[in-house]
């Protein structure tokens, strides 16, 4: 019996802190804006903070892979809590233009940041970038051996030596321009290349940079400011990145993107929000925290970065990356690359 | 008197008295199992509305070799759980194993681990550049083999160190008494006897196999995960239809299962003092099996974490936002974690009690139906799950809706996707309850309600406690339900994990993975070990 009374009273108290926790999640100001966040806590949370703080407005942020938030708030449709969704890829934010999901974003906050990295219709806006490299082991690979173009690479000599994380976001971002400026047939020879030349398939940017900094494999295709977070933990790591010359498609520039959303109920709030994140702090914050290349404000990429104009970097239309991205996955699942 | 010939009971009056189950109880179970085909349904909506072939994707090379690749790394995988995981709990349990509470504590603890970071830490523990460089690297399958192995034995071994520790050791003892050997005993005694429990934990090992995502990919093992997550965005027509493929898979196991396994009625007694044998020289290649196996799937991760967090307090701190200063940061995710697991554990035993009940006491369709689909729903990937419960919780009606990201939506979701592991462990619990003791308490007139309560609750309390305790430790680990079903910024630590993972913030994946394998010690510790048996 005195077990019972045990097992009753802990039934009890488990049902008070639920109801504890479920009082916490309700309530709440009109003045709140719900962000869905692609971008991690460390890379973006700070600044969310210093924007509620300054301006009282409070945020909640859900984070989550920029994909997957993409599909919830489809899913949500017109029920979506979200006001805002910070995209890390054109792709997932493209997804949801598509989709009527978006609302344009006002003509004087678009005017901050250049036409290449913003949606024509305004219903987006990158709020930074990040340059697609090659990340290479200096003690495996030779700086004279690097290829002066991404297709290159499927070339005998790097047979066996290239890592590619094809289910990932920035990867189909990058393959997707490639076909906007060299076409389909084009692309898919290069995939097929890359797969006939035995490139290695990682599940993401991270485990393909701590890979070529063990030596597991001597190069692969990233995003460039995963390196710097590499060696800026461990300097010891021989990994560094190469960025192609000359406009090469491979150094394409990636913006992280943000968008308010159709049903957003507080449609200025948002707007304030996305002018923040192009304002001189935020920007600074990319700059100087997240080694990752400015867009607005006229603040410089930190001088650890190549600077844009001597890398060359391949600006491009994203707006047609989003609706083009159907037929890159067709194409990487038919060059079967993902398998290898 | 041999444990194998104790035939199933089939005399007419008890196939009568099974059939006779409480109208109310059948309700609930057919009740319990709709809701658990709920998931299902939201992937068969979405084929046949986004137009997705079934056929033509199940038949087609792209989704026939990584198919073929999750089947044979699932089977592996159970195979190799099986044994380690009722070895192990054999020896804890049975033997003069030398410190064997010590064992009992950490062996548990693997299943913490998320998958993801299981597998990073052991691609930089071994091989070149790693922690022990003079051992391999080891990549593919059977690095995916490994990880999986040694992140999901427990589910094996927790039930049967449960089961070995309150069987009755009656038949044990005779067969000590006639002098047989240890090992015999154990084959024809004991195997026998816990053969249902092994089952149930292997089975969940297969369909854990079935669903992981983050471990395989890490090793570079392609599977039908990869092509569902590969395709979740700009090809959902056949990401929810290879979802469905994998649904359809692991009902197919869990009925073929269900009625393959023939029926069998052993219970005997109470638990009391155990046998216990004496490992003499086999003492050395116990220690080494255990040491080994909690090396690989403990040890080796815990040690890079560690590294993490020197290293990088050394260079970086733990991360951007100044959190390198203390712990504080991660006050609210531990006690976010302790309770959504807790409430999560006991909240599946409760949900799954009356399936786990009815499909122990009685094989009719519904009872098998309601089984297999409560046990299905734990080979979908995390994220299907969850996005099945956004689908049917975004449109349900009126008040309903205002459940969505609350906390008992969450808890739902994990009650879903981790109730096959409390059903399975109750019910081979509950098929283990002596039935003469039914039999005398009917003689007696005592009603089902009071019969349960007093005579099957106590007895299957262990059962229930472990497999509360599998969910509690799955749910820890839990993340894509936890991210986009949570209710607004209710960080818990495996989100942390995934976040700071994300963009290769080390120090800080290592300083909260440390601190989850803490918790999860901490918590099976109280909530689940020391309730469940004295070993």
């Amino acid at each position: 019996m005195r077990k019972e009374l045990g097992m009753k009273r802990s039934a009890m108290l488990v049902l008070l802190v639920v109801l504890g926790l479920a009082a916490g999640s309700c309530g709440g100001s009109d003045d709140v804006i719900t962000v869905y966040s692609g971008r991690t806590s460390n890379l973006i949370g700070p600044l969310l903070q210093d924007f509620a703080e300054s301006t009282g407005i409070d945020i909640e942020v859900r984070y989550g892979q920029s994909a997957d938030l993409a599909l919830l708030i489809d899913q949500e449709g017109d029920r979506s809590p979200a006001d805002i969704f910070i995209s890390q890829s054109p792709g997932a934010v493209g997804f949801l233009a598509g989709k009527g999901k978006l609302r344009s974003i006002g003509d004087e906050v678009l005017g901050l940041v250049p036409r290449d990295f913003r949606n024509a219709d305004g219903l987006w806006i990158g709020i930074s970038g990040r340059v697609r490299v090659i990340v290479y082991n200096r003690d495996l690979v030779d700086p004279s051996e690097l290829p002066a173009s991404v297709f290159e690479l499927t070339e005998e000599r790097f047979r066996d030596r290239v890592a590619v994380a094809p289910a990932n976001g920035s990867f189909q971002d990058f393959v997707t321009a490639m076909r906007e400026t060299h076409g389909d047939d084009t692309t898919l020879a290069w995939l097929e290349g890359l797969v006939a030349n035995d490139a290695r398939t990682y599940a993401n940017n991270t485990s393909i940079v701590q890979a070529v900094g063990r030596g597991d494999v001597p190069m692969g295709l990233v995003n460039h400011y995963y390196n710097f977070r590499a060696t800026a933990e461990d300097p010891g790591v021989p990994s560094e990145n190469y960025y192609f010359p000359d406009r090469n498609i491979g150094s394409l520039m990636i913006v992280t993107a943000i968008g308010v959303l159709s049903t957003s109920d507080v449609p200025e709030l948002a707007d304030q929000l996305v002018e923040f994140m192009l304002g001189e702090e935020a920007q600074r914050f990319y700059s100087e925290k997240t080694y990752e290349y400015p867009l607005a404000a006229g603040v410089v990429p930190s001088s650890v970065l190549p600077a844009l104009s001597s890398i060359g970097v391949a600006t491009y239309d994203f707006d047609r990356l989003g609706g083009g991205l159907e037929r890159t996955k067709e194409l990487i699942d038919e060059s079967g690359l993902e398998h290898s | 008197m041999k444990a194998g010939s104790s035939t199933p009971d089939s005399t007419p009056v008890r196939v009568a008295r099974r059939q006779a189950h409480h109208p109310g109880l059948r309700l609930v179970v057919a009740l319990l199992g709709l809701l658990f085909l709920f998931p299902m349904g939201y992937l068969a909506w979405g084929t046949l509305s986004l137009g997705g072939d079934f056929w033509a994707t199940v038949a087609s090379e792209r989704t026939l070799r990584p198919l073929r690749n999750s089947l044979l790394i699932a089977t592996a995988t159970a195979v190799a759980c099986m044994f380690l995981g009722t070895g192990l709990a054999w020896l804890v349990a049975r033997t003069d194993l030398v410190a064997r509470r010590f064992w009992r504590v950490v062996l548990p603890l693997p299943l913490v681990i998320p998958s993801f970071v299981g597998a990073t830490a052991l691609l930089s523990a071994f091989g070149r550049g790693g922690l022990v460089p003079f051992l391999p690297r080891i990549e593919g399958f059977w690095g995916a083999f490994i990880v999986l192995t040694a992140l999901s034995y427990p589910y094996v071994y927790l039930p049967v160190l449960a089961r070995l520790s309150t069987t009755a050791p009656t038949l044990e003892e005779a067969s000590q008494l006639l002098g047989s050997h240890p090992v015999r005993t154990l084959t024809r005694v004991v195997l026998p006897n816990i053969r249902d429990t092994v089952f149930a934990g292997t089975l969940l090992v297969f369909l854990y196999g079935l669903s992981d995502f983050g471990g395989v990919a890490l090793m570079r093992y392609d599977t039908i995960t990869r092509a569902i997550y590969s395709s979740r965005l700009f090809d959902r027509a056949t990401s929810l239809t290879l979802g469905l493929v994998l649904a359809v898979l692991a009902l197919a196991v869990a009925a073929i299962e269900r009625t393959a396994t023939p029926r069998r009625r052993l219970g005997k007694g109470i638990r009391r003092e155990q046998v216990r044998y004496r490992l003499r020289r086999f003492a050395t290649p116990a220690v080494a099996l255990a040491s080994g196996v909690v090396g690989v799937a403990l040890v080796a991760p815990v040690g890079v974490f560690a590294l993490w967090v020197v290293r990088g307090s050394t260079t970086v701190g733990v991360g951007y936002a100044g959190i390198g200063d203390g712990l504080g940061f991660l006050l609210r995710p531990i006690l976010n974690s302790a309770v959504a697991s807790v409430v999560a554990g006991v909240c599946a035993v409760a949900v799954t009690l009356p399936v786990a009940y009815s499909a122990a006491k009685q094989r009719n369709w519904l009872s098998n139906a309601a089984s297999a689909s409560v046990t299905s729903v734990f080979a979908l990937p995390g994220l299907v799950v969850a996005l099945a419960v956004v689908f049917w919780a975004i449109q349900a009606p009126g008040p309903l809706a205002a459940v969505y990201q609350t906390f008992p939506l969450l808890v739902l979701a994990y009650v879903l996707h981790f109730g096959a592991q409390s059903m399975r462990a109750s019910q081979a619990a509950i098929a283990d309850v002596p039935p003469h003791y039914e039999d005398a308490a009917r003689t007696l007139g005592v009603d089902a309600r009071r019969r349960f309560l007093a005579i099957d609750l106590p007895l299957i309390m262990p059962g229930l406690i472990t497999g509360g305790g599998l969910v509690l430790l799955s749910t820890l680990k839990e993340l894509p339900a936890t991210l986009l079903l949570a209710p607004i910024g209710f960080e818990t630590l495996a989100t942390r994990i995934w976040n700071a993972a994300e963009d290769g913030f080390f120090a800080e994946v290592g300083i909260t993975s440390l601190v989850l394998i803490l918790l999860s010690g901490i918590l099976t510790w109280m909530f689940v070990l020391r309730r469940e048996l004295r070993v």
